[in-house]
């Protein structure tokens, strides 16, 4: 009646969403970079359970390509860049933390009755987990609108392709190789193009805090 | 042969550009690049004209007779401000706004970009448009901090963090397209993905979870095409950008991201059978026209004017598209090219007109006519051409979208005549003051190159007074196409 | 589920009483635990029972305004206690009690229990008083919900609500991993914190007035009314405790008193499970400072969303 593989990958579930949770909720800047990293093995172990279970190659590949650049590359790129722009120390004041948290579950509950219908549809396996993925690119959303540093929307954005990635495994087994390869590709160089940014918004407001990025309006 | 050669020759480009771009004839280089590119999308364009639908490696790569007028205008208006910039770059580079190695970069991205709109645009596979799509952003977002002012870094990253996040919700909208093909088509391999596969398919695929996709791919894509309320990156992004970046960012971007959205109709208008996709994209067209339209009042930078003129623009082609149907396809199509070669044309002026008076504000631009009569009316013809006056292009497409508007949908015919209007209004008495108004002229006069404006404007003229045989074929069949 | 027989609620009498009068000791033991992880020798684990056969020695004195309730809520606090820890199974199963009451109607005791605690603290009418039932009222209504949620979680895996039927059902299934039951556990142990006072939501040993939460309300008592309700207070904890060993880690329970080898086994299990959580509980709180009452709502937000969390996985996943 068990069934060990499903439920390895329910609870990798149940793990990437707490970790958004945690980084919805967390202040300091680098940890949340840790966070994001942990976020990154978690989703590359369950494509990696579900690659072992289903017996599709492509899906190790995929899951190597995950635990490389969301484990790996990525966070050391951010530890440097955090490093280099003397934020290691960096911590954003949170306005009114448990109403952030409850709007985050009700998106979680938005997401999960928007995925029902798909989720029903789905042959795959792991289709219940549609529902997490997309309410991970949901409170990515939600942390890049309320937070107003830099280095934490990089994150988001990274987080939100995070959730993207797990919908895509999740409902389909993965997109085609070349898509994926394309995906990280961008994903790899945006996230370059956003170091430089930093830098350049460092040098410019000599703060990395975005409430400084307030000038083009309409008046 | 002639699509490899069309992709080839910007990504070499690109390589070559971004190694040499600080050598005094790069800009030359950029030119004949962009010329060769022009010379194998016209190779391109004569294949498709003759065989009709070209595939390209194994069908992942495809031109139908939707995307060759595509492709033809983005090669056409790729070689013009190519041209364009080669001037305009020196000047920037002679009042000290850039350096050698930021001139560099923007020969190399410049290509780059124009390489990801030709991948977005001869793509089968849907995965890999929405790849060259956030190419095409990660192409650009330099480009528009190109002057590293802080009003540069600001739009740079909006337009960054906005379009992230839009694109984000179009790659959930391709997996959920995914999902439902990979049930009919099997999702072993790549097929499942491809746009000519599905759209064999597509009265089978599921309609719910198109439905759905399709609600994705449109606030995602969308964002890019500047549909209201995700629009604000757009005029930041234009206004703080050289002047070339916001014509191929107008003429090119907004363009492509219209077409990747119409693909996505076509799918979903298929699968579903009902008529949300058009119903959604006309509600957007005319949210975004109307607020644009209101917006253009309060606008004080003249290339923040014309990027709104775009939303407006860009919500009147949506809608066109979304009202579906021969005549409003063909019309959509037409305003979608005249549109691309008017706007990039004003903002050629606009840079020029920037460059020739030190400022980019409005009220401090007067009598261009007397600063440099070809400007001034360079700038004048392109405003009356953009207001939709005869005997422009954009009269034209206006008037179909119009009258079509009037048979099929009588409800949002105030809707456009009050954007219209007021759009009129709001630009034409402010261009009028800034060409005749009586100012004393300005110490800076760098020597003009508007014969891409022109071209731009004469091409306009022509197909607001007679539609080549061939093209109104081609509009016909992509009207067909479009369903 | 629950028989009546007499036989088994004689047992399940013995077992409540005993639990009453083996409360204590958790606590002391606690407080041992703690002692010897701060490097401190420790008052003994009798140290409970000498306060409150000190304190019944005492002369009460209480206040010239105090009304009937204040002397009454000392043993309505005892007795809902009493009564919660009749329906928690510790060592068996077959609660003949706990048809009476589910899991929710326990929540409601506690409220109540609570709810008594607060009006007591109010009633004399000094400023610490009702600064303290204030603020315990605070961390009750925030941590209620987040209880509910745990119970709802529980609930929806085991398919019933009544507490002994819940344990037994995760006592006798096969091993499954529920990433919901997970959440819930830390959700619950947050709560447990919260409730009995315990660092880092609040400091049972300070004498500070204005940090206090749970303090504020008793300082107006003295003597036997105090034993009382140090003594209900313990007994509280015990049944926090319970209720998180039968909800998650219920092996060893017996099913039925009549059944010597399973009790043979649930006793030493119990104690067992009862000496690790303590010895568990001690080493939060010291590793943990107190936190500002301020930060004491995010504390017990983050203790519902882990709950609600846990029940949305569970309807969502099924897991």
């Amino acid at each position: 009646m068990t069934n060990l593989p499903l439920e390895l990958i329910n609870t990798c579930a149940a793990l990437l969403l707490l970790l958004s949770f945690a980084m919805l909720s967390q202040r300091r800047v680098l940890t949340q970079v840790d966070l994001y990293a942990a976020q990154g093995l978690v989703l590359g172990v369950s494509i990696l359970i579900t690659a072992w279970n289903t017996h599709q190659p492509h899906l190790y590949y995929s899951a190597g390509l995950t635990l490389l650049l969301k484990v790996l590359v990525l966070p050391f790129i951010l530890h440097r860049l955090i490093r280099r722009l003397d934020a290691i120390w960096e911590t954003e004041t949170l306005l009114n933390m448990p109403s952030v948290l409850l709007i985050g579950l009700l998106l979680v509950m938005f997401a999960f009755v928007l995925a029902q219908p798909i989720s029903e549809l789905a042959t795959t396996l792991t289709r219940g987990t549609l529902g997490i993925a997309l309410a991970v690119v949901m409170l990515a959303f939600l942390m890049m609108i309320t937070r107003r540093k830099a280095v934490t929307q990089v994150v988001g954005f990274l987080a939100m392709e995070n959730g993207l990635l797990f919908a895509a495994a999740s409902t389909t087994y993965g997109m085609p190789m070349v898509v994926e390869l394309g995906v990280g590709l961008d994903v790899l160089v945006g996230m370059f193009i956003l170091g430089i940014f930093l830098f350049h918004i460092r040098e410019q407001f000599e703060s990395l805090d975005l409430s400084h990025l307030e000038s083009l309006k309409e008046d | 042969m002639a699509m490899l050669l069309l992709l080839a020759i910007p990504l070499a480009g690109a390589l070559f550009l971004g190694l040499t771009g600080n050598r005094r004839w790069a800009p030359e280089g950029n030119a004949l690049i962009s010329a060769a590119t022009l010379v194998a999308a016209i190779w391109l364009t004569g294949s498709v004209d003759a065989k009709g639908t070209v595939f390209f490696l194994g069908g992942q790569f495809f031109v139908d007779s939707f995307s060759v007028f595509l492709v033809a205008l983005t090669a056409l208006i790729g070689f013009t401000t190519a041209l364009f910039s080669r001037s305009y770059m020196r000047v920037e580079v002679q009042h000290a706004r850039i350096g050698g190695g930021r001139m560099r970069l923007y020969l190399g991205l410049y290509q780059l970009f124009i390489f990801t709109m030709l991948l977005a645009l001869t793509s089968n596979n849907l995965g890999i448009l929405w790849v060259a799509m956030e190419g095409a952003t990660l192409a650009t977002v330099l480009l528009v901090s190109l002057y590293h002012t802080a009003a540069g870094i600001e739009a740079a990253w909006k337009y960054f963090i906005l379009c992230g996040v839009g694109i984000a919700l179009a790659l959930f909208g391709t997996v959920l397209m995914y999902f439902a093909a990979s049930k009919l088509l099997g999702s072993q391999g790549t097929n499942a993905l491809l746009w000519t596969q599905l759209e064999q398919v597509r009265g089978q695929l599921d309609a719910r979870v198109l439905s759905l996709a399709f609600v994705f791919l449109l606030v995602g894509y969308g964002t890019k095409v500047g549909l209201a309320p995700l629009h604000n990156w757009l005029p930041d992004a234009h206004a703080e950008g050289p002047a070339p970046v916001s014509a191929v960012l107008s003429g090119l971007l907004l363009n492509v991201a219209l077409y990747a959205v119409v693909r996505c109709k076509v799918l979903v208008a298929g699968a579903a059978h009902s008529a949300l996709a058009g119903n959604l994209m006309m509600g957007f067209g005319l949210l975004t026209m109307t607020l644009a339209a209101f917006l253009l009042w309060r606008q004080k930078d003249i290339k923040r004017l014309f990027a709104y003129s775009s939303v407006e623009h860009m919500g009147i082609a949506t809608f066109a598209f979304g009202m579906g149907g021969p005549v409003a396809n063909f019309a959509a199509l037409l305003h979608m090219t005249v549109h691309s070669l008017t706007k990039s044309s004003l903002f050629f002026t606009a840079g020029e007109a920037a460059q020739k008076t030190g400022t980019q504000l409005m009220e401090k631009i007067r009598s261009l006519l007397t600063l440099s009569p070809s400007t001034g009316w360079a700038l004048m013809l392109g405003t009356l051409a953009i207001l939709g006056m005869p005997p422009f292009g954009v009269f034209t497409s206006e008037f179909l979208i119009l009258i079509t508007a009037v048979r099929d949908h009588p409800w949002s015919t105030p809707f456009l005549l009050l954007a219209l209007a007021v759009a009129f209004s709001a630009i034409f008495f402010r261009v009028q003051a800034m060409v005749f108004g009586e100012s004393p002229p300005s110490q800076l006069s760098p020597r003009s190159s508007l014969v891409p404006t022109f071209v731009h404007l004469g091409l306009v003229l022509m197909l607001g007074v007679y539609i080549p045989l061939h093209l109104a074929q081609w509009y016909n069949a992509a009207a067909q196409l479009l369903g | 589920m629950g028989t009546v027989t007499l036989t088994a609620v004689l047992a399940q009498g013995t077992a409540t009483v005993m639990a009453v009068l083996a409360a204590p000791l958790l606590l002391g033991w606690l407080n041992q635990c703690r002692a010897w992880l701060q490097n401190r020798s420790g008052p003994g684990l009798l140290q409970p029972y000498r306060q409150i056969r000190k304190l019944f020695h005492k002369d009460a004195v209480i206040a010239s305004n105090a009304s009937p309730l204040f002397r009454l809520v000392p043993y309505v606090e005892l007795a809902s206690m009493a009564l919660a820890a009749a329906i928690i199974p510790t060592l068996w199963t077959r609660l003949p009690f706990a048809i009476a009451a589910d899991s929710i109607a326990l929540v409601g005791l506690f409220a109540m229990s609570r709810l008594f605690l607060a009006l007591a603290a109010m009633d004399i009418g000094t400023a610490f008083g009702s600064l303290g039932a204030r603020r315990e009222m605070l961390v009750g209504f925030l941590a209620e919900p987040a209880l509910l949620m745990v119970f709802f979680t529980t609930s929806l895996i085991a398919h019933s609500t009544s507490l002994p039927t819940i344990a037994d059902g995760f006592a006798h299934q096969p091993f499954v991993l529920y990433p919901s039951l997970a959440f819930a556990c830390v959700a619950f142990l947050m709560v447990l914190l919260a409730e009995n006072a315990r660092i880092p939501v609040d400091n049972p040993t300070t004498h500070l007035e204005l940090t206090m939460i749970h303090e504020a309300t008793v300082l107006e008592y003295s003597a036997r009314h105090l034993a009382l309700i140090e003594w209900s207070a313990a007994l509280k904890l015990f049944n926090y405790v319970c209720i998180g060993l039968a909800l998650f880690l219920p092996w060893g329970l017996a099913e039925r008193p009549t059944d010597p080898t399973g009790l043979l086994l649930a006793v030493p299990a119990l104690l067992l499970k009862l000496a690790v959580t303590g010895s568990g509980l001690a080493l939060i709180e010291t590793l943990n400072a107190k936190m500002r009452i301020f930060r004491a709502p995010e504390f017990l937000a983050t203790a519902f969303l882990l709950a609600m969390l846990g029940l949305l996985v569970r309807l969502l996943l099924g897991s």
